[in-house]
């Protein structure tokens, strides 16, 4: 963040009579400001975008009627929520019943600080970025078992106690896997790890041996287990626990844990993008662009670059968000037993044996063999994504199924 | 001694077989999850099946109902003959028809007609009793409302009166016959 706040500062005269300090605090203030706006308007559209592409998996068509092709149902939800009685059991810890909602908004929020957007801005690029990552989602723990135990409910406590036994036992996976990356790469700083990367395919980290590709499963799932997505939702599965850990919240308080859940979602996506898929990494993309509108000052070429990098890393996040989306409609939920039976059995051994191979590999085998090998890692790759559409493309002509591509009727 | 159901029999699953079991399970999960991404994906390219009922239906609703459809019952009042049958029949006491003499016009005359549509449960008893066809049923059947008392349809309006039809009275058989012969042959020529 650092530079591109100078450089701002050398460009405006204003700021330049001002003490360093103070710009630096107003600067660091306004971002924090729209991250707090980015993350609330994500809640909302991803909501909406989670509804309207359920809709179409279930062959139905999703919320439609408010704002143009339904945009602003969230908006509306929202308002009727926050238009609730604010209930406090009578039986409630009332204290830890308020507080919970905080610890969780804050875990979330917490992460976004070292979560990067591109190059530049990031709010703090921490030199153990990675381990503060990790640090900071585990808060969201206490605040779930918090309101469950504060709510004086045997399904909140319930869902308190499993999310609880959920996220500490896929902790190990996640961390192990992070492990992974961070020794490949050779740094415990986010941005370091995505430099670490490039813009092609075949510098990703997910393609760089079928070790890190094997990798990036216990990762995600460890990921979704630790955001109580789908099909890991057991803390607030519906048809067993009412609603979980937050079946006593109403008005705002509930608005609170709906915003943690849809942040959390990016967080899945952005995690992932920065570990396994490159982060921002444009390659030649902003100097294209800039080449493209004739950009001459230093200001502005840097405010594009960080633009064009934003956007790709909103694009990779995105689509894993919408993997994310897509599972959760596609699989049913697992069992408390193959919760445990997943994690401990299967994706913790996983990790250790890549982590072990991939230590081996690294001491062991040359460089240019590894170059080989993601290029035949990324074809791969190329040829499984083929083999996906190829399958939906059978699906479709074997139900001999009506099609409508547009997304949005 | 007796045998024992082959079922019982206690054998050791061999150590290769469960390390087996082990990688075929994910390869299980693996497949599974990929196959029913697919799916799930083709559906996303489907057509939805949703029919935007009131109104973003092709035609409204109303049009496509066939044409004995039993929505709100309706009187033409103009050829009711104040019978009272329909109220009779009704196993429910929905209909209530006052009618009685009035003294300026010297004969019967209907005051009150009303249908309360929301008691109604469409059996139809009382159109089949109608001599005239002055009760039936329409296509309407969009029914919520903020006030049940607005389902009580009022066919004379408070005040009015009406006087009941008279049905022509019927010829003798025989001179009806000879007048729908005569008719045939006038249609023949
Ligand atoms: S349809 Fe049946 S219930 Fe309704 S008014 Fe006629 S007789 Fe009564
Ligand atoms: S509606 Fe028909 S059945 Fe009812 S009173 Fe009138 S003529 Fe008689």
């Amino acid at each position: 963040m650092q530079p591109f706040i100078d450089q701002i500062i050398s460009e405006c005269e204003i700021l330049q009579g001002l003490p360093l300090w103070f710009s630096y605090l107003i600067f660091q203030l306004i971002f924090c400001g729209i991250i707090f706006v980015f993350v609330a308007v994500f809640a909302m559209l991803a909501g909406y975008a989670e509804r309207r592409v359920a809709g179409r998996i279930q062959s139905r068509i999703g919320p439609n009627r408010v704002g143009p092709q339904g945009i602003l149902q969230s908006l509306a939800d929202g308002i009727k929520v926050f238009l609730k009685e604010d209930i406090i059991p009578t039986h409630a810890d009332h204290i830890l019943f308020r507080l919970a909602p905080y610890f969780i908004f804050i875990g979330m929020f917490l992460s976004f600080v070292a979560i990067p957007f591109s190059s530049q801005w990031v709010i703090a690029d921490l030199d153990i970025g990675i381990f503060y990552l990790l640090a900071v989602e585990s808060l969201v723990v206490i605040g779930i078992v918090m309101s469950g135990w504060a709510s004086n409910n045997k399904w909140s406590l319930l869902g308190g106690m499993r999310s609880a036994a959920q996220i500490v036992s896929y902790e190990v996976p996640v961390a192990l896997t992070i492990l992974l990356v961070v020794m490949y790469s050779g740094t415990m700083s986010i941005q370091g790890i995505i430099m670490a990367q490039g813009a092609a395919p075949w510098n990703w980290n997910i393609f760089q041996t079928p070790f890190l590709f094997v990798a990036f499963f216990p990762l995600f799932m460890g990921s979704l287990a630790e955001g109580n997505r789908m099909p890991f939702d057991m803390p607030e599965a519906e048809s067993e626990l009412v609603s979980g850990y937050n079946t006593e919240y109403s008005g705002f308080r509930f608005v609170i844990f709906f915003f943690a859940e849809f942040s959390n979602l990016y967080l899945i996506g952005a995690l992932a993008t920065v570990l396994f898929f490159g982060g921002w990494q444009a390659g030649p993309l902003p100097d294209f662009v800039n080449g493209l509108l004739g950009i001459e000052t230093p200001l502005s070429a840097a405010i594009v670059k960080n633009l064009v990098e934003l956007c790709v890393f909103m694009f990779k996040s995105l689509c894993l968000v919408f993997i994310v989306i897509q599972l959760r409609w596609t699989l049913p939920r697992v069992r408390v037993d193959q919760l445990m039976n997943i994690c401990w059995k299967y994706l913790v051994p996983v990790a250790f044996f890549n982590l072990v191979v991939m230590g081996i590999w690294m001491v062991v085998v040359p460089e240019y063999v590894t170059d080989i090998v993601a290029l035949c890692m990324t074809a791969c790759g190329v040829l499984l994504l083929g083999y996906f559409f190829y399958r939906v493309a059978w699906q479709l002509k074997n139900t001999k199924a009506r099609l409508r591509f547009n997304p949005l009727s | 001694m007796r045998e024992r159901h082959p079922r019982s029999v206690n054998f050791e699953i061999p150590r290769y077989i469960l390390f087996m079991t082990y990688f075929s399970n994910i390869k299980t999960a693996v497949s599974t999850v990929f196959e029913g991404m697919t799916i799930t994906f083709s559906h996303l390219l489907r057509e939805p099946m949703t029919i935007q009922y009131p109104d973003r239906t092709p035609l409204p609703v109303k049009d496509t109902l066939p044409p004995r459809y039993r929505g709100f019952l309706c009187v033409r009042p103009e050829i009711c003959t104040a019978c009272t049958l329909c109220q009779k029949t009704c196993p429910i006491d929905c209909i209530v028809i006052e009618h009685s003499k009035d003294e300026e016009l010297k004969q019967r005359v209907m005051t009150r007609f009303d249908i309360d549509m929301a008691k109604c449960m469409f059996c139809g008893l009382c159109t089949e009793q109608c001599s005239t066809g002055a009760i039936y049923f329409t296509n309407e059947f969009e029914a919520s409302t903020s006030n049940i008392k607005d389902l009580v349809f009022k066919f004379i309006k408070q005040g009015e009166k009406v006087i009941p039809y008279k049905i022509p009275r019927k010829k003798k058989p025989a001179a009806a016959a000879a007048e729908t012969q005569a008719a045939a042959k006038e249609k023949k020529e």
